[in-house]
């Protein structure tokens, strides 16, 4: 398999099936260093199933994935409970899978706004401040891929903004890339450089401005959707706007895809009576 | 002092105290008290074909356990029952597998008391090795896994997600619980090894906070029970295993006496 570089990983044409369903299919994707990649869809679309491919969670069924090998990865899962019986406080927590001293723990915490935490028992904590505190472990040990999925449900308005300028933060210090999944279409928009809209396949791909202006991604989540995205695109017209290049070969994707989604009647009507469902 | 029964019968029970509270701390976390039940409980077939085909008990029996745990994840991989209902098949008949095999064995006489409550005043200098070699062991192999164990507790997922090999972490522990069923059923007989490895951990829950706090609590409570419990049993005349248990729920009940007294004092 060809690949770039700095590409951290990559998946070609992967599917995952389970009890004789695809959950997802068809999915060609790869995440650099320093690039933050963002999954959106409907719920169901396979979005937690993409990632968990990407870590090497899920086994391909089809195609194939790739990882650098060495790769210090952190996941910040979409649920994570913490039973009850565990006395478990969030300084320990943050060094869950790796070590981390002290200073690294202090670090993290402070910059999700959670030191006050530190001895805490985990059970004890608030939806919001939990997903603070998963987001604060995840950083901890300075990793070079990270996957977020929904890392800020629950948190306050004033937080989300903050929590998702501390994700661009993150990337731009540790260089490290990055794979989000999140509803928060408007955000996202702005600090992602690559957009996968998914619906049990690959929708389309390319810069944020590229699928906010294509048909499948409007027939997804409707014209309003795409119009506020569109808006807000281009009033940071200076900031994103996508050059040629990068438009002809998401465009070459998606004509690919468009040919994949054909091949496979029952994900297409699926994802259509949720688009209805939906609307 | 080995000479002494009284001193052996101690010596063998803090053994199995030492490996229970931190296995027990597992047992606990991830909500396993039926599978231990379920290894104890095969434990029996493990007795059974140890006199048929006269090897070591101790050894057919972690076997046994080994060999029904792995059925366990077998089945849950292939069949589509739930976890608690394959458990309940794999306990029961095993149990019973053992105990037609030992009827068929008429020439064998076996005190089936003395393997299902435990025989800890007959505890002998071999098996006093046994456990406290065995124990050993699992500490050891325990505190090599337990980081990746521990991770895997909190999050499958996420463990396996940030490179460490969860389900590796989960087949050793799996053998682990073997070992300690297979050493500590002459303690506590099979039927009462879930009780020692489940009521000091749930003692020691309220005392912990953090789980290797919880682990070492749980071994002090553990040792605790098996001194009293001994003691009792010398004093009454009670059997051994089940005075063992009944001191641990003693000291599981007075552990609540703090909270209570201070809520009083509250009103």
């Amino acid at each position: 398999m060809a690949r770039k570089q700095n590409e951290l990983i990559k998946l070609e044409n992967a599917g995952v099936c389970r009890g004789g369903n695809w959950l997802v299919r068809g999915v060609t994707m790869n995440v650099s260093a320093g690039e933050i990649v963002t999954l959106i869809g409907p719920n169901g679309s396979g979005k937690s199933t993409t990632a968990k491919i990407a870590l090497g969670v899920f086994d391909t069924d089809e195609g194939s994935a790739f990882c650098e090998s060495n790769l210090r990865v952190s996941y910040v899962p979409q649920k994570l409970v913490v039973d009850w019986t565990l006395p478990l406080s969030v300084k320990r927590f943050l060094s869950l899978t790796n070590k981390v001293d002290e200073k690294e723990i202090r670090t993290a915490l402070c910059s999700t706004e959670t030191l006050h935490l530190i001895n805490a028992e985990v059970r004890t904590l608030s939806g919001g401040e939990f997903q603070r505190v998963l987001l604060a472990r995840a950083i901890a040990s300075s990793p070079q891929f990270l996957v977020l999925d929904e890392p800020v449900q629950g948190v306050d308005f004033n937080g989300e903004i903050a929590l998702y300028k501390l994700i661009e933060k993150i990337r731009n210090e540790l260089n490290c890339g990055i794979l989000l999944i999140s509803h928060d279409l408007h955000v996202v928009m702005s600090t992602t450089d690559k957009v996968i809209c998914l619906n049990g396949h690959v929708c389309c791909s390319g810069a944020p401005a590229t699928v906010a202006s294509n048909p499948e991604f409007k027939a997804l989540f409707g014209e309003r959707a795409a119009a506020s995205l569109a808006f807000y695109e281009h009033s940071h017209d200076h900031e994103h706007l996508p050059d040629g290049s990068v438009k002809r070969g998401s465009e070459a994707m998606t004509r690919d895809f468009q040919a994949t989604s054909k091949s496979l009647p029952m994900s297409q009507s699926r994802g259509t009576k949720r688009v209805g469902n939906k609307i | 002092m080995l000479d002494d029964f009284f001193s052996r019968a101690i010596i063998g029970g803090i053994g199995v105290a030492l490996v229970a509270g931190p296995l027990g701390c597992f047992i606990v976390w991830r909500r396993l008290a039926y599978f231990g039940d379920t290894l104890s409980h095969s434990a029996l077939l493990g007795v059974a074909l140890a006199l048929l085909f006269e090897v070591n008990v101790t050894l057919a029996v972690f076997l046994v356990s080994v060999f029904v745990a792995f059925a366990l994840l077998l089945l849950q991989r292939q069949a589509t029952l739930s976890s608690d209902t394959l458990l309940g098949l794999l306990a029961h008949s095993a149990l019973a597998i053992g105990l037609v095999v030992l009827a068929f064995m008429t020439w064998v006489r076996v005190d089936l008391m003395g393997f299902l409550f435990g025989d800890i005043l007959a505890t002998t200098k071999i098996d006093l090795g046994l456990i406290w070699f065995g124990g050993i062991s699992v500490l050891g192999v325990l505190s090599i896994i337990w980081r990746e164990l521990f991770a895997a507790t909190v999050s499958l997922e996420v463990a396996t997600a940030e490179g460490m090999k969860p389900e590796r972490a989960n087949a050793i522990f799996m053998i682990l619980m073997a070992v300690v069923i297979a050493i500590s059923m002459k303690i506590v007989g099979v039927l009462l090894i879930t009780a020692l490895l489940i009521i000091p951990a749930a003692t020691a829950r309220s005392f912990s906070r953090s789980p290797e706090q919880m682990a070492i609590i749980a071994v002090v409570f553990g040792i605790t029970a098996v001194c009293f419990g001994l003691l009792g049993s010398l004093e009454w005349d009670t059997p051994a295993g089940p005075s063992i248990v009944v001191a641990a729920l003693g000291l599981f009940i007075s552990s609540f006496l703090p909270k209570v007294l201070s809520r009083k004092t509250k009103i």
